[in-house]
């Protein structure tokens, strides 16, 4: 995929003058969060659970050779594949192999982040296979031709009204004419067009929400079902996963689910949720003849061993995002690369270099929001600290930034110097202020008036007017 | 003035670098509920500011530097206060951290995490004050901001002052905990961003019916009511210790003087 996160700052911009973009944002946001506060609220054991989760993830990130070898084990057992990409190429190069073998023409996908992450979908295209993304969110986007927004809610930035134009446009040469304007027309006709190509489907890809070590099962949630089809009607399941998705057990994957949801969407459950342990068993009514497991280190390992390692523990339930107010305003494409919001603003640096995402970890206002929803406790904000302070140490920041930041640095840590300073400054921009008692427009501070007026000061600082009624004494 | 016999705990007074430049009335305040529950409060003249810019832009080496300056300034008091949770959290919960290889400073930095507090939650938390003898006509909203709420666990406490106040009336406004887009250097650096997040702001203001708007922090209240200001609302802006204080009969912020 395209890393567009050097333009975030424009795009930003572009974003929030976006009126369809920010109606539907707005219908969004507040869907989510209150969803979940109710869900959380509902739940007594809530807290408890990310703290088990958070605990369950740091053990199994300890031992995770131990567990990924486990889980390898167990998938061959039931005959199953397991494959070892260690970047986006080799991921690329597998999926690709596979699909050649069993010939396929046809490949529906699940929703799943790796495979935005290694870029699936292109080189599959590029072999002349057909991929259809069965996730109505995925399918919207695909049609668009547009990136996911949301790593949940991949089409959250469209509108009601947007998705009716993009049906008709694309479904007018299936013989569906009808302009459609209610969600539930709207979400069948989707589900016409899919059935037919889940039948045809030689090849089909879903993610893995979690791997389970102890079974050698992978099981992914949705709520509509579109997984479960994708994964049993083709005649071969590819699931692409990240290294850090695994669990030790099935009792550990349940502590999980019963957060991912609630954290998610607020429901209490996902609608599907569906296990798979290897190919069709004899007598199985249903299920692919071949299951293979892709598992994607593209730099999770080098991640285990450094500063972010507590972002392997993140279950991509997009809580974070749904709660950023920075998310928000702009939306998820103004990040420009496979994952936003906050969890993307510490990912997308650590994938395609802190120079190219500069502006992720800075557009972040560290309010704390998204670590206080996390479900598995993350410090979201200190991680994006530390990633500003490799920017600074690399002197990746612009050089007015890192003047202003010095001379105020060296005028701080001289408690004189800096009085007499502020004291003058004070006086100076209090007598000019008093008028009105703001400014509209003040040179060296135009990005703060730019949308707002400044405050003037009162006149004197408080130390000097302090001294001045209390004397010298304190 | 101070007496030559101090009495109840002694507290040095953090005057943050936005108090102390743009509004010194609210370092006043602080001073008198704080000397109004029996503190005896000195302001050390060696302090500039927290560090949290460099902080936030990744300059750990200038925080540090600054960090160990408030260290030393702030030696030997009972208690550490200030009228903001950002800088308070600061120096509670950050400066502990830089030091983390470093055991000498990192014990000196724990024991001044320790003896500091933001200023609402000192008085109810540690000073067990209830109530505060002051008026106020008008119906106000409370923004929690988000340091104070999220790092220190600033929120019931400024209320359960403000509801003691006579002639006061809550209402509280949606979205009450969701940031009002300052973040610092974030405001300046992402002005777009941080208008568009201050305009929200400003609409579940103006929704709450309020008069006047109040907060634990300057940073914030600045953003926001220059915002108000700029969209041209009538919303008042004092720090909620002007108002426990009973010294909100001045101008408010970005108000001109009565003359
Ligand atoms: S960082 Fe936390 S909140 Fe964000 S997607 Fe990951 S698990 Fe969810």
């Amino acid at each position: 995929m395209q890393v567009l996160s050097p333009q975030f700052k424009p795009r930003a911009t572009l974003a929030l003058k976006d009126a369809s973009l920010q109606a539907a944002l707005g219908k969004a946001r507040g869907g989510f969060v209150d969803k979940r506060a109710a869900a959380a609220a509902e739940l007594p054991e809530f807290e408890q659970l990310r703290e088990e989760a958070k605990a369950i993830k740091e053990h199994t990130l300890d031992h995770l050779d131990f567990y990924l070898e486990r889980f390898e084990e167990r998938v061959k057992a039931q005959g199953g594949q397991v494959h070892w990409a260690r970047n986006a190429e080799d991921a690329q190069r597998i999926v690709l192999e596979i699909c050649r073998k069993a010939n396929a023409k046809t490949v529906t996908k699940g929703k799943s982040m790796v495979s935005e992450e290694v870029g699936i979908n292109e080189v599959l295209e590029q072999e002349g296979i057909e991929v259809i993304e069965t996730d109505l969110g995925e399918y919207i986007i695909q049609l668009a031709k547009e990136p996911p927004s949301h790593i949940i809610a991949p089409a959250v930035h469209k509108t009601k009204a947007q998705v009716s134009e993009l049906f008709h446009a694309h479904h007018s040469k299936l013989g569906l004419t009808k302009v459609l304007t209610e969600v539930a027309d709207l979400v069948n006709e989707a589900r016409q067009v899919l059935r037919g190509k889940f039948f045809r489907a030689d090849v089909g890809i879903t993610g893995g929400n979690f791997l389970v070590a102890e079974t050698g099962s992978s099981i992914i949630v949705t709520n509509e079902g579109n997984g479960d089809l994708t994964q049993t009607l083709a005649r071969v399941h590819i699931v692409t996963s990240g290294i850090e998705r695994v669990v030790p057990t099935l009792d550990d994957a349940t502590t999980f689910l019963r957060l991912l949801a609630r954290s998610a969407t607020g429901q209490e459950t996902e609608t599907y949720t569906t296990v798979s342990s290897g190919p069709r068993r004899p007598g199985d009514p249903d299920g692919p003849e071949e299951y293979h497991v892709v598992l994607v280190d593209n730099g999770r390992s080098k991640m285990l061993a450094g500063r972010f390692r507590e972002m392997l523990r993140c279950i991509r339930c997009g809580a974070c995002m749904n709660h950023c107010p920075v998310y928000g305003a702009i939306g998820g494409h103004a990040y420009g690369w496979v994952y936003p919001g906050p969890m993307g603003s510490v990912l997308t640096p650590l994938f395609v270099g802190l120079d190219a995402a500069y502006d992720l970890p800075n557009a972040c206002t560290l309010n704390g929001r998204c670590q206080s929803v996390c479900p598995v406790k993350i410090p979201l904000p200190d991680l994006l600290r530390e990633l500003r302070h490799m920017q600074h140490e690399a002197k990746l920041s612009p050089w007015y930034q890192r003047a202003a930041l010095a001379a105020w640095g060296f005028v701080a840590s001289r408690p004189r110097l800096y009085h007499a300073l502020t004291g003058l400054a004070v006086r100076a921009l209090g007598w000019l202020g008093r008028g009105r008692g703001r400014f509209g427009y003040l040179p060296l501070a135009s990005a703060w008036t730019k949308g707002r007026d400044l405050p003037a000061p009162q006149g004197k600082t408080f130390q000097e007017a302090w001294r001045e009624r209390r004397g010298k004494s304190s | 003035m101070t007496s030559p016999v101090p009495a109840g705990p002694r507290i040095g007074l953090f005057a943050t670098c936005l108090m102390d430049s743009f509004r010194p009335s609210v370092g006043f305040a602080a001073v008198k509920l704080l000397e109004d529950a029996g503190c005896t409060v000195e302001v050390p003249a060696a302090q500039t500011c927290c560090g949290q810019p460099a902080l936030n832009s990744g300059d750990f080496a200038t925080t540090r530097r600054l960090a160990k300056q408030v260290i030393e300034t702030f030696a030997g008091f009972d208690y550490v206060v200030g009228p903001s949770g950002s800088c308070m959290a600061t120096i509670k919960n950050d400066y502990p951290q830089l030091f983390a290889d470093d055991p000498q400073w990192r014990e000196k930095a724990e024991d001044l995490s320790r003896r500091s507090f933001e200023l609402l939650s000192f008085l109810t938390d540690v000073l067990k004050v209830d109530r505060v003898k002051a008026r106020f006509e008008g119906t106000v909203t409370y923004h929690d901001s988000c340091s104070g709420l999220r790092e220190l666990g600033v929120k019931a406490q400024p209320r359960k002052l403000l509801a003691t106040v006579e002639g006061l009336k809550l209402s509280e406004m949606q979205d009450a905990e969701t940031c009002c887009g300052f973040g610092g250097t974030f405001c300046v650096k992402y002005p777009d961003i941080s208008e568009k997040m201050a305009s929200d702001k400003v609409a579940n203001i103006e929704a709450s019916g309020a008069g006047t708007l109040l907060g634990g922090d300057l940073g914030c209240l600045m953003n926001i009511a220059g915002r108000m200001k700029r969209l041209g609302k009538p919303v008042r802006v004092f720090h909620a210790a002007e108002v426990l204080a009973g010294m909100a009969d001045g101008p408010g912020l970005a108000e001109p003087e009565v003359r």
